[in-house]
C-alpha cells in the first residue's frame, strides 16, 4: 500500500513536470485579435518607420470616411510576423487581410484555400487592376488566378554607400567584382567595414547571392531553380557564386559580427550612416528608415547609390535587378462576408490613395502606380526615386527575392544553407548539394 | 510560469519525500482530490502528445489538409545529421548549465539563508533576475553586447568587444551563462528554503563536537539538502530541455546550427519550414528525453523514499 502510494505520488510529480516543460516551449504563441464587430475587417502590418505611420494613417482616413466599414490593424515586427502569419492561418484565426510577398507563401495558402480568389473582383474592378504597373501582378498569381491586391511600392536591392567615406579614400563606386575586393582592401585598411550587413537575419545575406547568381549565371538559373528542374542548384554559378561569396568574407568583406546583427534592428543602417561600414547592400526601403534615422545624413547627400556591380565572364544582364516587385495584400477566406466587404471596400478606397501616394514618394519609395513619374520628379529625392523607377523599369528581368519566390520549407531551407556558407561551416559544393534535395518540396 | 513551477516544486518536494508524518490517506475516499490534477494533466499533456504521435506520422504544412505519410518522417529526421547536432548540443547545454548552475545556487542559497540583515538586502539583488522574462532578458544581453554599438564599444573595454553571439563557440557559451543567469535564482530560492527547514539543533551539535563552518557544510547541510537537490537537479534537467524562449531571441540558433536546440529545431522545423511531421517526431523525442531523464533522477532519490533524514530528533 505505502509502496503504491509513492508511485502515485511520483507520478504526480511527472505530471506536474512534464506539463511544465510543455507550457515553456509553446507558450510563445498567442491567440489572434477577436473578430471586430460591425462588419469590420482586422488588418496586420509591420512595424517600423515610416511606412508604420503611412499604413496606419491610410487606415485612419479610411475609417473615417467608412464607420461602417471599419479596419482594425496590429503591427508585428518583421522577421516575427513571417512565422505569426502562417501559425494564425493554419489555426484558422488569420486576420480578414493577410499582408505578404506573394510568390510561394501565397502559393501555399491558394492551394490549402486559406485565401480568396480575386481574379473575378478585378475583372468587376477595372479601375483598379488598371491602377498597378502590370507586371505586379505576376507574383500575386497562382495557377492563373490573382489572389492578392498589390501595394505599396516596387522594392529593388540597391548598393548603397557612404558618399563621405568614398571622398576620402578617393575612389569610386564598384562596377565591377574586382573593384569590389579592391575597395575592401581599401576600406579594412582605413579601418573602416566595407559591408555592413545584418547577417543574422539571413534573407540580407541572400541578397548578396541573388545578385551574384544573376551577374555569374543570368536570370535562367534561378528560374530553373524556381521551376524545380533536377539538379537546377547543382550549375556551375551556383558553386561559382558561393566561392566568391566565401573569398568576401575570408577577406574581411563584412563588418565584424555580421552574423549577430539582425535588420529588424536597422543596425546595419546604422553603420552605414555612422561611418562604420562603407557600403550596403538592401532593400530600396531602407532609404526611408536612414533618411529619418540618420541625423541628415540622406538629406545632405552623403547617401550614394548604384545597381549591383557585373562580375568578369558573367552571363547576366547588369541591367537585370532583385528584389519585391511589391507588397501583397489578400483575403482571408475564413473572414465573414461582412469583413470580406470591409476589406475590398478598403482595396478599392483605401489603399495607395492620393495621400498614400505622396506619403510613400515623401520617404523615398516608388509606388507601384502607373502615371506616378510625375511626382516621383518633382520631388525632394527625386534622384534615387527616379534611379529605382529606371531600374525596375528598364530590367529585362526582374527577380522576386528568392525566400519570397520559393515555397516556406524550400525556403527555410536557403537560409539556413546560406547562413552556414557565410560563416565558412559549408562549402559551395555541399551548399549547392543540400539546396539540390530542397527541389520540388 | 512562476506558479506552475512552485507547483511542480511543491509536487516533486512530497514526492522527493519531504517530511512525512502521520497524515497517511484512509483509503479511498479522497481520490477525487486528485481529479482537478488529472483534468489539467489529460488536457494540457495527454491530449497534445497523442495529438503529436498522430501528427508525427502525418504531412502537414500547418495550412492545408493533413495527409498520411506512414513512417518517412521518422526515417527522413533520424537519417538528418542536423538532429544529432540539436541533440548534442542539448545535452552540452543541459550539463554545462548543471554543472555550472548547482554549486552557484547552493551556495547562494546558503548563503541567503542567514538571518542576517546585509543578506537580506543582497539576497534582493541576487533575485531580481526572476522578474524579468526570458525575451526581455534575451533583448537586453542582444543590445549589450552588439559588437558595434554594445558596452564593450561604449565603455571602451576591449576584452568585452567579442562578437559573442556571431561565433559558434562563444555563442555557445554565451548562452549557458545567460541561462544561469536567469535560473540561479529560482534555484538559489529552492536551496535557500531547503537550508531554512534543516533543524538549528544539528549545527549546535556540530560546533559542541568542534565542527567549523566547511565542516559543517559538508557533514549536515550537504546531507540535509539531498532531497533539494535532486529537486533542483529535476526542473534544470528537464528545463533545459524546453529552451527555447531566451536562445530563439537571442541567436535564433545561429550562427549557422550552432546553438539550434532540440527544442528550437522543432519549432524552426514545423513554423518556418511548415513540416509540422517531422517536428512532431523531434517533440515525441522530447518527450521521451525528458520523461527518461524525470524518472532516472527521481530514482537517484533511492528506492525507499519514506526513509527519514532526521532519525532521532
Amino acid at each position: 500500500m505505502k509502496q503504491s502510494q509513492t508511485s502515485r505520488r511520483s507520478f504526480l510529480a511527472l505530471a506536474a513536470l512534464v506539463p511544465l516543460a510543455a507550457v515553456t516551449t509553446t507558450a510563445c504563441g498567442t491567440s489572434g485579435p477577436g473578430s471586430s464587430s460591425g462588419g469590420g475587417a482586422s488588418m496586420w502590418y509591420l512595424t517600423g518607420e515610416p511606412n508604420q505611420t503611412i499604413e496606419q494613417k491610410a487606415v485612419d482616413a479610411f475609417n473615417s470616411a467608412n464607420p461602417n466599414n471599419k479596419i482594425s490593424t496590429t503591427f508585428f515586427q518583421n522577421d516575427a510576423y513571417k512565422t505569426k502569419i502562417k501559425t494564425a492561418i493554419g489555426a484558422g484565426q488569420a486576420p480578414t487581410i493577410i499582408y505578404g510577398w506573394g510568390g510561394g507563401t501565397l502559393k501555399a495558402y491558394a492551394e490549402a484555400n486559406q485565401v480568396d480568389d480575386l481574379t473575378s473582383w478585378f475583372d468587376q474592378n477595372p479601375d483598379v487592376k488598371n491602377k498597378f504597373f502590370p507586371s505586379v501582378f505576376g507574383a500575386a498569381t497562382v495557377n492563373g488566378k490573382i489572389y492578392a491586391i498589390p501595394n505599396q511600392y516596387i522594392a529593388p536591392i540597391v548598393l548603397f554607400y557612404n558618399k563621405e567615406l568614398f571622398a576620402k579614400a578617393g575612389v569610386q563606386p564598384p562596377k565591377t567584382w574586382d573593384d569590389i575586393m579592391s575597395l575592401v582592401k581599401t576600406f579594412n585598411g582605413m579601418g573602416v567595414a566595407p559591408f555592413a550587413l545584418g547577417g543574422q537575419s539571413r534573407w540580407t545575406s541572400m541578397m548578396w547571392l541573388e545578385y551574384l547568381l544573376d551577374r555569374i549565371g543570368g536570370a535562367g538559373v534561378f528560374k530553373a531553380i524556381f521551376e524545380g528542374k533536377p539538379n537546377a542548384w547543382m550549375d556551375p554559378a551556383v558553386i561559382e557564386t558561393g566561392t566568391k561569396i566565401q573569398e568576401l568574407v575570408s577577406a574581411d568583406g563584412f563588418i565584424k559580427g555580421f552574423s549577430s546583427i539582425t535588420a529588424d534592428s536597422n543596425a546595419d543602417q546604422a553603420l552605414l550612416f555612422t561611418g562604420k561600414a562603407a557600403m550596403m547592400l538592401h532593400g530600396s526601403w531602407t532609404y526611408g528608415s536612414m533618411k529619418k534615422d540618420g541625423q541628415n545624413f540622406v538629406q545632405n547627400g552623403k547617401l550614394g547609390f548604384v545597381n549591383f556591380p557585373t562580375v568578369a565572364g558573367g552571363k547576366g544582364d547588369p541591367k537585370n535587378g532583385v528584389g519585391n516587385p511589391a507588397q501583397y495584400m489578400s483575403i482571408s477566406s475564413k473572414a465573414s462576408d461582412a469583413e470580406k466587404e470591409s476589406a475590398k471596400k478598403f482595396f478599392k478606397d483605401g489603399i495607395l490613395t492620393d495621400t498614400v501616394l505622396t506619403a510613400y514618394v515623401n520617404t523615398g519609395s516608388v509606388p507601384i502606380v502607373n502615371g506616378i513619374e510625375d511626382k516621383l520628379s518633382t520631388s525632394a529625392d527625386k534622384d534615387f526615386l527616379n534611379f529605382v523607377y529606371d531600374m525596375a523599369k528598364n530590367a529585362p528581368n526582374f527577380q522576386q527575392s528568392w525566400d519570397q519566390a520559393l515555397s516556406p520549407t524550400a525556403a527555410e531551407a536557403l537560409l539556413n544553407n546560406i547562413d552556414q556558407l557565410f560563416l565558412k561551416s559549408i562549402t559551395p559544393q555541399q551548399f549547392a548539394q543540400n539546396m539540390n534535395a530542397t527541389l520540388g518540396k | 510560469m512562476s506558479n506552475a513551477v512552485s507547483t511542480a516544486e511543491k509536487s516533486s518536494m512530497a514526492a522527493a519525500g519531504g517530511p512525512v508524518g502521520t497524515r497517511g490517506y484512509k483509503g479511498g475516499g479522497l481520490a477525487w482530490l486528485t481529479l482537478p490534477a488529472l483534468v489539467v494533466f489529460v488536457v494540457f499533456a495527454i491530449v497534445p502528445l497523442v495529438g503529436v504521435i498522430i501528427l508525427s506520422f502525418t504531412s502537414w504544412d500547418g495550412i492545408g489538409a493533413i495527409g498520411s505519410a506512414g513512417l518517412s518522417n521518422w526515417l527522413s529526421v533520424f537519417s538528418d545529421p542536423g538532429l544529432y547536432n540539436s541533440l548534442g548540443l542539448t545535452f552540452l547545454i543541459m550539463i554545462a548549465s548543471w554543472l555550472v548552475q548547482t554549486p552557484i545556487s547552493l551556495l547562494l542559497g546558503v548563503f541567503t539563508a542567514g538571518s542576517q540583515r546585509y543578506r537580506a538586502a543582497l539576497a534582493v539583488l541576487y533575485f531580481l533576475p526572476l522578474l524579468l522574462s526570458s525575451a526581455a532578458v534575451a533583448i537586453a544581453y542582444k543590445a549589450l553586447l552588439d559588437p558595434n554599438f554594445g558596452l564593450a564599444t561604449g565603455l571602451g573595454l576591449p576584452l568585452l568587444a567579442q562578437d559573442w553571439l556571431g561565433v559558434p563557440q562563444l555563442a555557445v557559451g554565451l548562452v549557458i551563462f545567460v541561462i544561469a543567469w536567469q535560473f540561479v535564482p529560482f534555484h538559489t530560492l529552492i536551496y535557500q528554503g531547503g537550508v531554512r527547514q534543516i533543524p538549528k539543533s544539528l549545527y549546535e551539535a556540530a560546533q559542541i563536537d568542534g565542527a567549523g563552518t566547511v565542516k559543517q557544510f559538508f557533514s549536515i547541510t550537504l546531507p540535509q539538502l539531498k532531497y533539494t537537490i535532486i529537486t533542483s537537479s529535476t526542473l534544470m534537467v528537464v528545463g533545459s530541455l524546453t529552451y527555447f524562449d531566451l536562445i530563439f531571441v537571442l541567436t535564433g540558433g545561429g550562427p549557422g546550427n550552432s546553438t539550434r536546440i532540440l527544442a528550437l529545431d522543432m519549432y524552426l522545423r514545423g513554423f518556418r519550414a511548415n513540416l509540422m511531421g517531422p517536428a512532431s517526431v523531434i517533440a515525441v523525442v522530447l518527450v521521451v528525453i525528458g520523461l527518461v531523464l524525470a524518472l532516472f533522477l527521481q530514482r537517484l532519490g533511492g528506492k525507499d523514499k519514506q526513509s527519514s533524514q532526521l532519525e532521532g530528533l
